[in-house]
């Protein structure tokens, strides 16, 4: 038994084999070890505060206390901005693409699109910095302030950075991401649809609002979760712009935190060993919540992508 | 009705392209000021003094990344050849699945992964810390493109080769992966220009450096993490430093964007 398992080890194949199952299964082991070792480092403040660190709202390291909640808020916050301005942007521009534009502008439109999303989060956070931050602070904190100054959501001082800042530069660095899947789950929508309601009397419009879009539905939703996914984690870009001060506060124009830029900000200086678990704990339930949201992104794409022939 | 959405999707499409061409232009107008001999031959000037350039960071960014292409490279290559060539249907569609999911763990959480992992155990930041974490960012990225291209070489290649008499991993090495190749290599090189800009995974395991970072056992200086550090610096000159180094950097990432997607023709690349 062993004899022939050496045996035909010797001829290659089996030996190919096992080296390539051991890499294909290495996949699974370092998502496993990513989860793990953010786990086992995060126990000390896991056994210290439990669930209730999740909705703490004080990080003070010096008297070692610490709640993630205004971390939380800020990176949902700022993700659900960048989508509310970049789904309908980047949906439109998609729309145009797949249905309207020639298919050789819409070529190249995508690939000047795409490159969009090769700038690296460092230098959007630099750009940022330089003209959005000022442009805020100048122009449109009190524009937006002149149309809804009397919410809490749209008053308060404006300092240029903020929870509102941070959201626009997502919104511009996710826009490539939606723009291409989304373009891409249109185009995978059958030709016979769009046929079928304009020979129905549908104007453009009306087919691609009534016919495209509902068939390509859980693409597009698959889209804007793996947008949002992006836009959870996203680290530098924010860090840069976001403020850097870890409160809850009702209005846009403030500044905030997130999950990531505290981790980028503060791991190196944090002293002692429950200040730096904290931080890992906060990389935790970042990884566990963008493995949700992707999870069910890729799901959905997957099946439109079935829907469609595509596969 | 009609002429006013539709209009309106192209002003969306028109504002997409234009920002792009905003983000470039304002990027070639600072840093192409700022760009100096100076910049590619010294190192910073001491804190607050203004001049200096960056050539540790440019070394240091190669070595992070030759790292990153040796650790990220064999691990990508090897498992989109097993998806591809052995697995079957269903478990071909978990690994893809995992893949993806690996993806999308953000680069800082990468990072804290590569800090346990080397940093700890080391005792200190070093090089090889930073070139492991963007090579775990590699990882990902490599299977996606390696499988996609193997999948799309024709069966019959692989039948003919094997009705020739050759092993299957003979087949594979000498017929299949020669014949996606260039795919493969592209994919590489897009894998290799995205975790060039990388700067989360890096602030804690390369750190930085201010001066020459000798072997692979020290915290090295990298292009990424000079823009973060001098963007956030209150010294102008420093600021005006940034921006050349982000053109810099720019200027290589998107070269091999284009260059590699133009090679590649039609459409379809993997690199997302």
């Amino acid at each position: 038994m062993r004899d022939r398992f050496l045996a035909r080890l010797r001829n290659g194949d089996e030996m190919a084999y096992l080296v390539a199952l051991s890499f294909g299964l290495s996949l699974v082991l370092i998502t496993g070890l990513i989860g793990f070792e953010l786990f086992r480092n995060s126990a000390l403040p896991r056994q210290r505060f439990g669930w209730s660190f999740l909705f703490t709202h004080t990080w003070d390291p010096v008297a070692d206390r610490f709640g993630a909640a205004p971390f939380i808020y800020g990176t949902l916050v700022t993700s659900a901005l960048a989508l509310i301005v970049a789904v309908p942007l980047g949906g439109g521009a998609a729309i145009f693409l797949a249905e309207l534009a020639p298919r050789r502008v819409a070529d190249v439109l995508i690939l000047l699109i795409e490159v969009l999303a090769a700038v690296p989060s460092v230098v959007y956070g630099l750009i940022g910095l330089a003209v959005l931050v000022p442009a805020m602070r100048i122009y449109i904190h009190p524009a937006l302030q002149r149309v809804g100054g009397w919410t809490p959501f749209l008053s308060g001082p404006s300092y240029g950075v903020g929870i509102l800042t941070a959201g626009l530069i997502l919104a511009v660095m996710i826009l490539p991401f939606i723009v291409s899947v989304v373009h891409e789950v249109l185009v995978a929508v059958p030709r016979d649809q769009r046929e079928a309601a304009l020979a129905l009397g549908a104007t453009r419009w009306e087919s691609t609002w009534q016919i495209v879009l509902p068939y390509a539905r859980a693409g597009v939703f698959g889209a804007i979760f793996l947008a949002l996914g992006r836009a959870l984690g996203e680290t530098m870009a924010v860090t840069m712009v976001i403020g850097n001060r870890p409160e809850i506060s009702a209005s846009m124009f403030a500044p905030g935190y997130s999950m990531a830029a505290v981790i980028a900000n503060e791991f190196t200086e944090a002293t002692g060993d429950l200040y730096l678990q904290a931080l890992v704990e906060i990389g935790l339930v970042l990884f566990v919540l963008t493995m949700i949201i992707n999870a069910f992104a890729r799901i959905l794409i997957l099946v439109t992508a079935r829907k469609g022939g595509l596969a | 009705m009609n002429a006013a959405m539709l209009g309106l999707t192209a002003a969306c499409a028109t504002v997409a392209v234009g920002l792009l061409f905003f983000i470039l232009g304002y990027l070639v107008y600072q840093g192409a000021s700022s760009l100096n001999v100076a910049f590619f031959t010294r190192l910073p000037a001491p804190v607050g003094e203004a001049g200096g350039g960056m050539v540790n960071a440019i070394i240091g960014s190669a070595k992070l990344l030759t790292l990153a292409a040796l650790v990220g490279i064999p691990v990508g290559f090897l498992a989109g050849v097993y998806i591809a060539e052995y697995s079957s249907r269903r478990t071909a569609i978990l690994l893809r699945y995992t893949g993806d999911l690996l993806n999308g763990v953000p680069s800082i959480v990468i990072g804290i992964l590569a800090y346990s992992l080397v940093v700890l155990p080391m005792g200190h930041f070093s090089t090889i810390a930073g070139g492991i974490a963007l090579g775990i960012m590699m990882v990902p990225i490599t299977v996606r493109g390696t499988e996609e291209f193997l999948r799309a070489v024709p069966p019959s290649l692989r039948e003919a080769s094997l009705a020739l008499g050759a092993r299957r991993w003979v087949t594979i090495a000498r017929v299949v992966v020669p014949a996606a190749s260039r795919g493969i290599f592209t994919t590489m090189a897009l894998g290799l220009a995205r975790v060039a800009g990388e700067t989360a995974p890096l602030l804690f395991t390369a750190l930085n450096n201010r001066y020459w970072s000798h072997g692979w056992t020290e915290p090295t200086a990298s292009l990424p993490v000079m823009i973060y550090t001098y963007a956030t610096s209150p010294y102008d000159d420093w600021i005006r430093q940034a921006w050349a180094a982000a053109l810099v950097l720019v200027a290589v990432v998107l070269a091999a964007n284009v260059g590699g997607r133009l090679l590649l023709s039609p459409r379809r690349t993997a690199a997302r």
